[in-house]
Parts: C-alpha cells; structure tokens; sequence
C-alpha cells in the first residue's frame, strides 16, 4: 500500500525495501525461475498469435459491457442467483454487508479476490461486525500481517518461512515450526474450521460469462471450491470488466492465464458456477447466490481511446514478474493494492493520483511487461500517459516543464550544451568523466562515472568527415540523438567509416534535434509531439533510401511513437509515418541490408565477446539476430552472458530520478558481464554505454564497453 | 492421447493407473486406504497443536472412510462389500457430516483432457464437490474412451450443461497445491494430498 507523502518519502520506501535482504533475494530467485518456466510452458505455441487473440476478446467485450451485463443479470436471474451493480468500492462493501446482515451472517471466509482487496472489503466488513478470514495460503498471511499484497498471483512473497511460523504461533496460541510443509498443513486444519463455521463465503471471479450467467474461478489450493460449497450464501464479487461473451472466449483466456501467471498448464481447479446450485444443508435455508459486478470507474475507463486497453487485464501478474524496477524493491513499492506494470496503471484510476503520482515515475521504460503481457497491453506507453495526466491535473514540475521548453528549440539546447562543455571543464580533470561531481550531484549517484560532452559534437565534425563512398549503393541519413552526437562522437564517426565501406552514401541532416523520449519520459506531452514534428520534418529532407540510428531508444520512439504523436496533423501524421518506415538500427543496415565486405581477416587480436541487448533493441524493434550475427562474423570468441536482454537500469532520466535502483540493476548486469570472463562488452545504445561503462570504470573492471559500430569498425581494415 | 494424459497428468503429481475394470479399480482404492494412516502419513503437520478450534474438528474423525457419493447402487454395493472387509466405512450421503476429514474421495470423471491432464467432473452434487474437497485422497475413475485432446472438444458439452441454468462444473488438475511460502510447492493446502487417476478400459 502506498502511503508516501512525497516524492521524498517514496524515495525513503524505496531505500528500505533496496535493503531488505530477504526480499531482494528472493525477487531474484523468482525473476530468474519465472522466465525458464513460463518458456517451458508456452513450447511449441504460438503465444503472439493466442495473446492477439485476448487482445481482441476483450477489447470485443469492452465495447458492449452494459449489454453484457444485462445479459449476464437476465441468465442469471433466471437460475436464482441475484446480480447486482455497484458504481463505487463504498456500494460493493454497503451491498455486501446489507446481504450479511439480512441473512444473520456472522462468519465470512473469502478466496483470492483482488477486487475485494481494491474496495477494501475485509476492513469494511470487520467494522460492521463480522469475522472475516482470507483463505488463499498467501492472502490469509498477509490479512494476519495486516498488510496489502505485494504480487498478485503470490500475494506474501516478500515474507519469509520463519515470519509466517510467527504468525501461526500467534494465531493457533501454538508454537509453529518454520518447516514449509508443516505450516502449509497447519493452515489447511486451521481454515477448515474456519471454512465449518462460516455462513458466508466470497469469492472474485476471473470470468462471467454473459450467455448463461456462469461464473469461472481458477485456483491452485481448491479454497474457492470449499468458499463456494459450505456456507450457506456465496457472494461472488469481480470487476464489470471481467464480463465475457461466451465459454468459449473464457477457454481461450485460460490457454494463457495459468501459463503465464506460474508457467503451469492449467490451475489445479477452475470452476464453473451457473446458477444458485442445490446444496444439502439439512436444516440450513436454500443456498443464497449474489454476483456484483464492481464499476468504481470501469464503465469511464473503458471508453477512454487512450488507456481502454488496461482492462483487458487478466491478472495474470506476468508484468510484475518481468520488471527489473519491481524485482529491486518488491511489490509493496510498486503499486498500492494492483502490483507490477498494470498496478501503476490501475492505482491512479481506482485508486487516485495521490496514491499513484510517485509510482507512475518509478518505470524504468525497459518494455519486458509490454511484451510478456498475457493481453498484450501496452504497458508502458499507457503509464507514461497517466503520468502526464497527472502532471496535467497538477501542474508539472519546473524540471521537466523547463526540459520541454528547452527540448523545443534545437538552437538553444544545442547551444546550451555547448556551454555545458565549457563549464565542466573544471571537474573533468581534462579526461573524457565527469571526475570531480559537485556535491548537488553526488553521494547517490556516485554509483557510475558519468561521461563527458565531447570537446567537439559530432555535428562539428560532419563537415570534415569522407561521407561519399566510391560505389555508393544506398543514401541513407544518419539520426544521431543527442547522446552520441554531443558525448560519443566517435561511436558515430566509426559508423560512417563501417557504412561508407559498404557503400553508403550518408546525409546527416543539421535540423535534427534530440528524438524527444526523455520529455515523453517526464511527461511532457507537448514537447514530445513538437520535436517529433522538428525531427520528422528534417529527417525527410533528401528523401533517403533509409534513416539509421546508433542508439536504440531513438529508433524505438521514432518508429512506433512519432506516428501516435503527429496523428492529429495529416501532413506531419503521413511523414511520420514514412520516417518510421524508413528508421534502422545500425546493426540491421549492415547485417540484412547492405552487401558484407569481401572477406578480410582483421589485423586486430580477437579478443573474448559478451553482448548486452538494449531494451529498445531487443524489445522495442525486436532485433535479436543482427548484432549476434555481426560479432561473429567479426570473427570475435562471443560469450552470452545471463539475462542478456534484461535492462542495463539507465533508462534515461530514471537513473537520475531513482539512482539507488539504477545502481542496483546495474549491479546485477555487471555481475552477469564479469561471469562471462569477457573482455569486451558489445552494445547498440549510447544510454546503455553511459551505464555499463560508467559502472564498470567505477567498479575498476578490466571490461572495456564498446557499441557495435566501434567493434566492427576496429575489425575492419582502413579503406 | 492417453500417454499424452498420462505423462500431463504425472506432470502435476496425479499418480495414474491403468487398472482394466471398475472392480479392479475399485480393489486399488481399497488397498490403499488400508495402506494410509489417518490423516498422518501423507505429510509432516497432523502431530502439530493448533488452536482450540481447529484441533476440535480434527478429533471429530476416528474412522477410517471412503466417500462415494455417485456411485449406483450395484457398483456401491461392490466397493461396500470390499471396504466392509477391511474395517473402512462407506459413506454415500449427507458428506456434510464428515467435513472434518476423509480418507479417500471416490468420483467417476466424466472427461479427461489430453492437453493439461485435467479431468472435467460435473459437480452439481454437493456431496460429490465435498467427497473431492475434504478428502485427502481423491481417487477418480476414467475410462479411456472419455478421453479428449483439449478443452475445445468439449465445449459444447459444458456449454449445454451450463446452458440448463443451473450447473457446477470442476476442472481437477493434480492435487490441491500452494507456494504462496518461499515458492515452495507444497500439496494439500485446502483439497486432496494426493490425485489418483484409474483409467479403466471401457
């Protein structure tokens, strides 16, 4: 649960949860087990093709949830069973309580629901009277702990063995081992009373399907079974969103859900509930069935253009899983009752922007959750949009308002930095770090060395390069971005020596300025749509073959964001468009587009090769094969180091905004680069060069960091 | 099918048996009833104090029992006859009464999934739902020609089901598990400590 008051104090949660050792550890254990497992399960399945087809069931139900749900009351109704719509949490609970009260129920047990977890129903129940126990394993520890959930599949996976023994010792007035097994048995005798006892049991509902008023639960411990069978009154509670079409839309959900929630192919129990079924309860009344669907914003949301798509969640929780941020600090600092990518989302719109205004800004932007999203949501884009809306909502912060004016006007960025350059002269010591960092700067982000500007930007230098090769094949345009065109040139220059030698003719239009993702990344809307607009409008000029870039992230933003940035302006919408057809990372160009160089063999000593895949190469473009297949036909021993395409912890403004994490993650990767016993790391992104190589200079690691064009340019003979 | 069921099923910890005939079936459950402590072999945790509640169900059962609720009443009276021998009591109804613990769960599947190694068990009864619910083994009976390779092939059987109003429908997969404590797998959190599966040849 999020309780921070401000940005401050969430930086104070998330240092404590950074040193919470238990948890980091097993965080780490689970993100690593997950991936194989969740691999394992999809073998042979078309996962793109089954989660599109999610994509579509539910965006299908979205658009016509009041039809369903009439359809869903009239089948229902027809068997018995009451369904009901509340239109605020306070509804749901008052209806809930109303139905206990009627009924004389006095005992309630639940199974895992986490829409009752959002509308805080135990809390509300509890104070108007009733003993209400959580019956999932790792709800009813965290309902004893008096805490939120910190997964949504595993709500108690921050707690140790020894804290649940504690718990139990308390709970049973027994002395309980902390032996798994024994605990997990402790709470299967201690439920089952409890589960006697009750005349009431709720549950959630991962499924309602309209055709026959049918509710689905999966489950692995069977405790929604037991929820739905003993007491005499079930109240299903679920989210309007979870309303479906037919059995057949459910079936399909279910081919993905399990597998990649826990990489299993199927919960050990789903279950169908149609209608109020008989039960024999001796003397009891007739089984009482009530179905509410919660709307608390839903109906609102789901006609938002922009951010619809966050209902088709299935709670899968996989966007947590994936999450190198979400992996460092645990789930209770990365969402307040909804966890992981989608919780960040979900919090501002269930829950308000108080809660959600600091945990918006702690993504990382690296796209795992985008691309491992049992719906296929676009994750990141959609938190990067509540962010803005709240900085709408509540004024933005100078930092980044004044990042966005500067942004819009290239002379004047340009020309700052150019100042810049003289001013660091200072702590530079005359070496290309930052060596001295001024105090304001320090401490925290001490973490790197942070590189200098360059004492000639690359844009300087373009007038004096050979740029025309002698058999020119293609005209391509070079997108520098500001990184490498003010602080790595000569990543730069060695592309145009590696391009010019296959035979492409290079532009480097001057009109061209930052790409603009670090203000989309603050939430500056406006500023991102106005470079996009400067960029689009330069980049055209000449009419290329093609636009290549260095650094991934441009790449990334310019294809799939500039389009949704300018679609309100037809002639900037269609230029952008056909920028984003044309825009390359430079590893394709050289791999699959232009001509290999007659084999030559290299003057220089191969030395041992490891690769780390930039977020947004990997990811955001999906190149995999290209910079592999470029390192070894560079004839260079290439050895993969773990978790390859898992993010540096750069993320442009995130490591400043949250350096402590960005250390973290960075710590990890430089851990997996050195196991390889490589000497040379290669990359594709100037930001993931800042990073790695500004850890490994710290570390004192003997491992150079080089982008790919440096690599090959240095295996490449001198024309 | 059946080896793809099989090895699905084995996956999740189902122990599966081919075993011919349902009085064959019916001689392995009994077996293994006889073979099983009351609530004590089948995992550490039974010895252990609880509160004053729970330890007051737990105490409630000291008779060995095997649940069958569906069974007709020629095959009931078979596993009858067996159980009578070994001193184990069938139970047949109001399984409300037993809550508080039984041994062995029988049911007869009606569909076994391929696919996942599920078995798909129309539940309406509620001393069926109970039989596989409080039992700590579940033994289900699966002639092999109610095989099917996906949930798919037997959509519109369920559909049809839930289309008559009033339904209740259970997908079993293995046994009841949880690792909500350190991701460690632990079975029978809530359900059956053990699944078997007896795949019959009719």
């Amino acid at each position: 649960m999020q309780t921070a008051k401000n940005m401050k104090h969430y930086r104070k949660h998330v240092a404590e949860a950074l040193d919470n050792e238990f948890q980091c550890r097993a965080m780490d254990n689970f993100a690593v087990a997950y991936r194989a497992s969740r691999a394992r399960a999809f073998e042979g399945m078309d996962v793109d093709g089954m989660i599109a087809d999610i994509a579509e069931i539910k965006d299908d139900a979205l658009g016509r949830l009041d039809e369903l749900y009439d359809q869903f009351k009239a089948a229902a109704e027809k068997s018995g069973v009451q369904v009901h719509r509340a239109a605020t949490a306070e509804a749901a609970n008052a209806l809930v309580l109303e139905i206990a009260e009627k009924n004389n129920a006095k005992k309630v047990i639940k199974s895992k629901s986490m829409t009752s977890e959002e509308i805080m129903l135990n809390h509300y129940l509890e104070a108007g009277g009733l003993e209400v126990t959580e019956t999932d394993l790792g709800e009813w520890i965290i309902q004893l702990r008096g805490e939120g959930p910190s997964h949504m599949v595993m709500p108690a996976i921050h707690l140790s063995r020894f804290q649940v023994a504690d718990l139990f010792t308390d709970v049973t007035g027994k002395k309980q081992d902390a032996e798994i097994e024994r605990l997990v048995k402790a709470a299967r005798r201690e439920l089952r009373a409890r589960f006697i006892e009750a005349d009431m049991g709720i549950t959630g509902a991962n499924f309602a399907i309209a055709q026959t008023g049918t509710i689905g639960l999966t489950t692995n411990e069977g405790n929604a079974r037991l929820a739905t069978t003993l007491p005499r009154i079930h109240v299903a509670i679920a989210g309007i969103e979870k309303l479906l079409p037919t059995l057949n839309d459910a079936l399909r959900i279910i081919r993905v859900l399990p597998r990649n929630a826990t990489g299993q192919a199927i919960t050990s129990y789903v279950t169908w509930i149609t209608g109020s079924v008989a039960q024999n309860a001796g003397d009891r009344e007739k089984k009482q069935r009530h179905v509410i669907f919660l709307d608390a914003g839903r109906r609102q949301l789901a006609r938002d253009p922009d951010c619809a798509q966050v209902l088709r969640c299935v709670r899968c929780g996989a966007c947590a899983n994936v999450c190198p941020v979400y992996r460092m600090v645990g789930g209770h600092q990365f969402g307040h009752i909804y966890i992981g990518a989608v919780g960040l989302i979900l919090t501002y719109f269930f829950h308000g922007r108080e809660k959600a205004r600091h945990l918006v800004q702690n993504c990382i932007n690296c796209g795992a959750c985008k691309q491992v999203c049992a719906a296929g949501i676009d994750l990141p884009r959609i938190i990067k949009s509540v962010h803005q809306r709240i900085q709408d909502e509540e004024g933005h912060p100078m930092q980044s308002l004044l990042l966005g004016k500067i942004l819009k006007n290239r002379t004047l960025f340009h020309g700052l930095l150019k100042t810049a350059r003289q001013a660091q002269k200072p702590i530079t010591g005359g070496t290309p770090y930052l060596r001295h960092l001024p105090m304001i700067i320090s401490g925290d982000h001490n973490f790197r060395q942070l590189p200098a500007i360059a004492p000639k930007a690359f844009r300087d230098l373009w007038p004096g390069l050979d740029t025309a090769p002698e058999h020119p094949v293609l005209r391509v345009s070079l997108f520098s971005g500001c990184v490498q065109d003010f602080v790595y040139p000569e990543q730069l220059e060695a592309a145009v020596r590696v391009l010019n030698r296959r035979g492409a003719a290079l532009d480097f239009p001057m009109d061209q300025s930052c790409c603009g993702l670090p203000v989309k990344m603050m939430g500056e809307a406006d500023a991102a749509r106005d470079v996009a607009a400067q960029n689009t409008l330069a980049m055209a000029q000449g009419s290329p073959d093609y636009v290549v870039t260095l650094c991934a992230s441009c790449a990334s933003h310019i294809k799939h964001d500039y389009p949704r940035l300018l679609a309100d302006d037809p002639v900037l919408a269609e230029k952008a468009g056909e920028l984003a057809g044309k825009i390359v990372p430079f590893s394709v160009l050289v791999n699959d587009i232009l001509e290999p160089l007659p084999e030559k063999a290299s003057t220089q000593q191969p030395v041992t090769t490891t690769y780390h895949a930039p977020c947004h190469l990997c990811r955001g473009l999906g190149v995999r094969k290209a910079p592999r297949d470029l390192i070894q036909k560079a004839g260079l021993p290439f050895v993969p180091a773990a978790e390859e395409e898992t993010c540096c912890g750069f993320g442009g403004t995130y490591s400043s905004k949250f350096p402590a994490v960005s250390a973290r993650i960075l710590d990890k990767k430089l851990d997996d680069a050195a196991a390889t016993g490589a000497a040379q790391l290669v990359t594709e992104c100037p930001g993931c060069i800042l990073q790695l190589r500004g850890g490994a200079r710290q570390r004192g690691m003997a491992l150079e960091v080089v982008h790919i064009s440096e690599m090959l340019d240095a295996r490449e003979p001198r024309r | 099918m059946i080896t793809q069921f099989r090895s699905a099923a084995e996956n999740v910890s189902a122990v599966v048996t081919e075993v011919g005939t349902m009085a064959d079936a019916f001689t392995y459950i009994v077996d293994l009833c006889v073979d099983k402590d009351a609530c004590q072999i089948l995992a550490p945790g039974c010895e252990t104090p609880l509160s004053d509640r729970a330890d007051k169900v737990c105490r409630e059962k000291d008779q060995k029992l095997i649940a069958a609720p569906l069974l007709d009443a020629d095959a009931a009276g078979q596993l009858n006859d067996l159980c009578g021998n070994r001193g184990i009591c069938l139970v047949r109804e109001d399984l409300r009464r037993y809550v508080s613990g039984i041994d062995i769960g029988v049911t007869l599947a009606d569909f076994g999934v391929a696919e996942t190694g599920t078995l798909v068990l129309a539940s309406g009864s509620e001393d069926l739902r109970l039989a596989t619910m409080v039992c700590e083994i579940h033994a289900a009976i699966l002639p092999k020609s109610r095989i099917r390779a996906d949930l798919f092939e037997i959509e519109q059987d369920l559909a049809a089901d839930m289309a008559t109003g009033t339904d209740y429908c259970a997908f079993i997969t293995g046994a009841s598990r949880t690792a909500d404590i350190e991701r460690v797998l632990a079975l029978g959190v809530h359900g059956p400590l053990e699944l078997h599966i007896l795949l019959t040849e009719a």
